[in-house]
């Protein structure tokens, strides 16, 4: 059906018009935070409707780390085509996920080129997975950091009512 | 504040039959993958609506976007499909619908309403990928929701030197019984050797 690669052109297409949009209506600073929450807002919201179709028929799950495992191989398999890498917590509420060859990244760069224009691209994966998070019961922070693309790390810092 | 309903409501049937059928992961994999096109591009709709204040820009920004995708998605297309280069406009019709509409969206429309001079064609889909959980409200009746497509047919094919004109004439969503793209050719677009070069 609807190809990946669809979704990576349109996903491209999105932060490049959200990023020269913000540019042409003026101040640089202030703008590039907002293009991030933008994408991040766009994710958040897309990311509730997928993990609703998605678990509509699957039992609730046991606790947190079972939700987390659920979106490192179950989620994450059906929107990046593969698994997680590695899975790392702290058990008091901070989870690090860990994808080696990210899928919105391996056209990058196989390096350290073109490291600062990285964040831009995440900002809607992050969306997603709080958007997800969310519609599980979990409330919680999701940033994402890149040193050496396509790998990069999603942390997960849920929010403790 | 306004917002474009979606409703998660459709395909719940279709869901469990595949289920039923055994194909159950190759079949999700594919469902939930295109899910994913259609709601982020639902979400983008949604952003653009809230950026700018008539339906019109908002038609003019998804079909600028198109374009974008368009002129990248014919390399993709052509490295995929191996097709090699249509005698004329009826074969590149043929090829769209048949083969590219079919790879890219799962569909594929019929071709009809030629012009007499062959220059101008209907594409019709019966059903429309994109507009899966949507519904437009009142107050965006002038909204083209799925502009994208005309921008990127028009984006993909100046890439292979021909200049056309891509609009919606009907629209499901606006309540039409079928959604239809209307094609015109209008030139071929010569290719520029650089100076020097002969």
């Amino acid at each position: 059906m609807a190809d990946d690669v669809l979704f990576e052109f349109l996903h491209m297409e999105m932060v490049s018009h959200i990023y020269k949009d913000q540019a042409s209506r003026g101040e640089m600073e202030k703008d590039r935070a907002t293009c991030v929450s933008t994408l991040e807002g766009m994710g958040f919201r897309v990311g509730q409707g997928l993990i609703e179709r998605f678990t509509k028929d699957s039992p609730s799950f046991k606790d947190d780390l079972d939700v987390m495992k659920f979106i490192c191989k179950d989620f994450w398999i059906n929107v990046f085509r593969k698994q997680i890498d590695n899975l790392r917590t702290n058990h008091q509420g901070t989870y690090v996920l860990q994808d080696n060859k990210f899928a919105l990244l391996t056209q990058f760069s196989n390096g350290k080129q073109y490291l600062e224009e990285a964040p831009k691209y995440l900002a809607y994966s992050c969306g997603l997975v709080r958007g997800a998070l969310s519609n599980l019961g979990m409330d919680c922070v999701v940033t994402a950091e890149v040193s050496l693309m396509p790998s990069c790390k999603f942390q997960v810092v849920i929010q403790k009512i | 504040m306004v917002e474009l309903l979606q409703e998660t409501t459709t395909k719940g049937h279709q869901y469990e039959e595949e289920t039923c059928l055994g194909q159950e992961t190759q079949a999700m994999d594919i469902r939930l993958n295109s899910e994913l096109f259609t709601l982020t591009y639902g979400a983008l709709v949604t952003q653009l609506c809230k950026d700018y204040e008539n339906d019109e820009e908002v038609n003019k920004q998804l079909d600028k976007m198109g374009y974008n995708i368009g002129v990248r998605l014919i390399e993709d297309f052509l490295a995929r499909s191996s097709i090699g280069r249509c005698q004329d406009f009826r074969e590149t019709a043929d090829v769209i619908s048949k083969v590219a509409f079919k790879m890219y969206l799962g569909i594929t429309p019929s071709v009809t309403n030629w012009s007499p001079a062959g220059d101008e064609l209907s594409l019709i889909l019966e059903s429309n990928p994109l507009v899966d959980f949507v519904e437009l409200p009142d107050n965006h009746s002038s909204l083209v929701y799925s502009n994208l497509l005309c921008g990127v047919l028009r984006g993909a094919l100046e890439m292979v030197q021909m200049a056309v004109d891509v609009k919606f004439a009907q629209d499901t969503l606006r309540g039409d019984n079928v959604t239809e793209i209307r094609m015109k050719f209008i030139k071929r677009i010569e290719e520029n050797l650089p100076a020097g070069d002969e």
